[in-house]
């Protein structure tokens, strides 16, 4: 990992610029979305995502909801990160994020400001909040096929 | 007095440590830990009895049945009811549902059952699957500015279209108690009956349901320093044994045959089907012995004490938002200004303190509270002055900075 991106002080600083200014924060509520409510059990928060996936591309995503700042912060990114790929380079990436927050080997190159979540797992029960978001646009990738 | 001290030595538990700090456990609300003599009878039950219950033809069986029987009179002389109207469950949950299914032959449509905003689940979705299947009618009473119930809403929704109150003796997340006493009073002059959720007043008063004269009752176990997975459904004996089990099987009947006719026992074993958690039953009467020895007026006082040092801590903090600063029960529902309750949370956890984060019915939380999510923080007797502090301290320090300070 290059030096920028472990440095704490940085990480802290994408999260909490994706808590306050969260990127596609809005719902279109469009036919043409599949949508998801995802409220997990053990934690609080409570987010709807939508997705446009046409043609074996992801062309929109889109989330808005109750969440804490990881929630918050990990959907933002990833749909900024997954917004306009292939379906295939979209589970590439979530393979890679889930390995990260698993504390196994991936390619930091793929997950671009993703990376703010590698050091979640020291909080176990913080791992829902960081995936709930992806959880959200892996459903819907399947539901699409 | 309390010594506290003396009373930590109690549990084990205590001494562990969260994320390497001491553990200052303030969840007491959602379950408390078990003093020693508690974890001993539990381990007893195993060491020594092993037998069935019910089941008596031997001596180890004849004697866990009357360990298991001695359990319900101690139950019994603990909230002041007669053992008879004394029903173990799987915990008050499984009592609320009991008391709702076996009640609801009595309801017809158009029927009103009386709630709260503030009720627990557990209290409150027996009775809307009641209302669905019969077509009855639930209304809420309105609670007061500061979350309170109030008599007077109470008496603007009592006419005699209502059969049945459900209320939180003292409500789960405001920590405020309901006058029940006057509440049955009024309830019975139009022929209702009172079901109370004890689960948050059991462990830390004094509840005398005689006195209260309420129809029906319940709590768990585990929140007053015995085991999991066992509670008590009170009733008066009049309506447990003109009410139906949901559940049928062995340990229950007396009697049936393969013609279809069935004897059930007479209550309260009729609501016993199957093997019951015959440990934490056993359990359970070391933990009402232990409270009963610490006093309960005692352990409310205590209590008291450590939950008004709090808030007045607290309320000195310009970062700390209190909803219920007024509560008579030790819970503090607050959240840390500008911090989603979760993120604050994970700091607290991070700093050895456990506390809860949890979001509230709708109703409940746009009207009275105006926030999603609030954190909760329950003391009990084995809570101390000296964590209080620590705990103030911790909120002053929870910003958001550092409350994402604990995944780096």
């Amino acid at each position: 990992m290059n030096d920028l991106m472990q440095d704490p002080m940085i990480l802290r600083q994408i999260i909490m610029d994706h808590y306050e200014y969260p990127r596609n924060h809005e719902l279109t509520h469009d036919e043409a979305y599949m949508s998801r409510h995802m409220a997990s059990d053990s934690c609080i928060d409570d987010i709807y995502v939508e997705a446009k996936i046409k043609d074996h591309v992801i062309e929109d995503i889109r989330f808005d909801g109750v969440a804490c700042t990881i929630a918050t912060a990990s959907t933002s990114i990833m749909s900024e990160l997954l917004k306009g790929k292939t379906i295939d380079e979209a589970n590439k990436i979530i393979e890679n994020y889930h390995a990260m927050i698993d504390g196994k080997e991936y390619d930091e190159d793929l997950l671009e400001e993703a990376v703010c979540m590698h050091t979640v797992g020291k909080q176990a029960n913080r791992i829902k909040c960081a995936t709930i978001g992806w959880k959200a646009i892996e459903e819907m990738i399947k539901e699409s096929e | 007095m309390i010594d506290v001290q003396k009373i930590r030595e109690d549990f084990p538990i205590l001494k562990r440590k969260m994320q390497g700090h001491d553990l200052i456990y303030f969840d007491n609300a959602a379950t408390t830990f078990k003093p020693q003599c508690v974890i001993d009878a539990v381990v007893r039950y195993y060491t020594e009895l092993g037998a069935n219950a019910h089941r008596g033809d031997y001596e180890l069986s004849f004697q866990v049945d009357s360990e298991y029987e001695g359990c319900r009179k101690a139950v019994a002389r603990f909230i002041g009811a007669d053992e008879k109207e004394i029903v173990f469950t799987s915990g008050a949950s499984a009592s609320l549902n009991q008391i709702a299914y076996g009640y609801s032959r009595f309801l017809k449509q158009g029927d009103v059952i009386l709630s709260c905003e503030a009720e627990h689940a557990s209290s409150i979705l027996p009775w809307m699957r009641v209302a669905e299947e019969k077509g009855c009618i639930i209304k809420y009473i309105e609670l007061d500015e500061e979350g309170r119930l109030s008599i007077e809403s109470l008496k603007d929704l009592l006419d005699e279209k209502v059969k049945v109150v459900a209320l939180a003796h003292v409500t789960n997340v405001l920590g405020y108690e309901a006058p029940m006493k006057e509440i049955c009073a009024l309830a019975h002059q139009i022929g209702a009956v009172v079901v109370m959720d004890m689960a948050q007043s059991a462990p830390h008063m004094k509840v005398d349901v005689k006195d209260i004269d309420c129809d029906f009752a319940a709590f768990s176990a585990h929140k007053m320093c015995g085991p999991t997975g066992l509670g008590v459904m009170y009733g008066k004996y009049e309506l447990l044994s003109k009410m139906d089990p949901y559940m049928l099987g062995g340990g229950s009947n007396a009697r049936f045959d393969m013609c279809g006719n069935l004897l059930l026992k007479e209550a309260p074993y009729k609501y016993e089907t199957g093997t019951p958690p015959i440990e934490a039953v056993i359990g359970f009467h070391a933990a009402l012995n232990y409270l009963s020895q610490i006093g309960m007026d005692e352990i409310q006082a205590y209590e008291k004490e450590l939950h008004d040092y709090a808030i007045e801590k607290l309320s000195k903090l310009e970062n700390i938002l209190l909803y219920n600063p007024h509560a008579d029960a030790s819970i503090i529902t607050f959240n840390v200004k500008d911090v989603f309750a979760q993120d604050a949370a994970t700091f607290f956890n991070s700093q050895g303190v456990a506390v809860r984060a949890g979001h509230h019915c709708a109703k409940l939380l746009t009207k009275k509270l105006e926030t999603s999510a609030t954190l909760r923080a329950s003391c009990t007797f084995y809570n101390t002055k000296e964590e209080v502090d620590r705990f103030v301290e911790v909120c002053s320090q929870a910003t958001i900075e550092n409350c994402l300070g604990v995944f780096f």
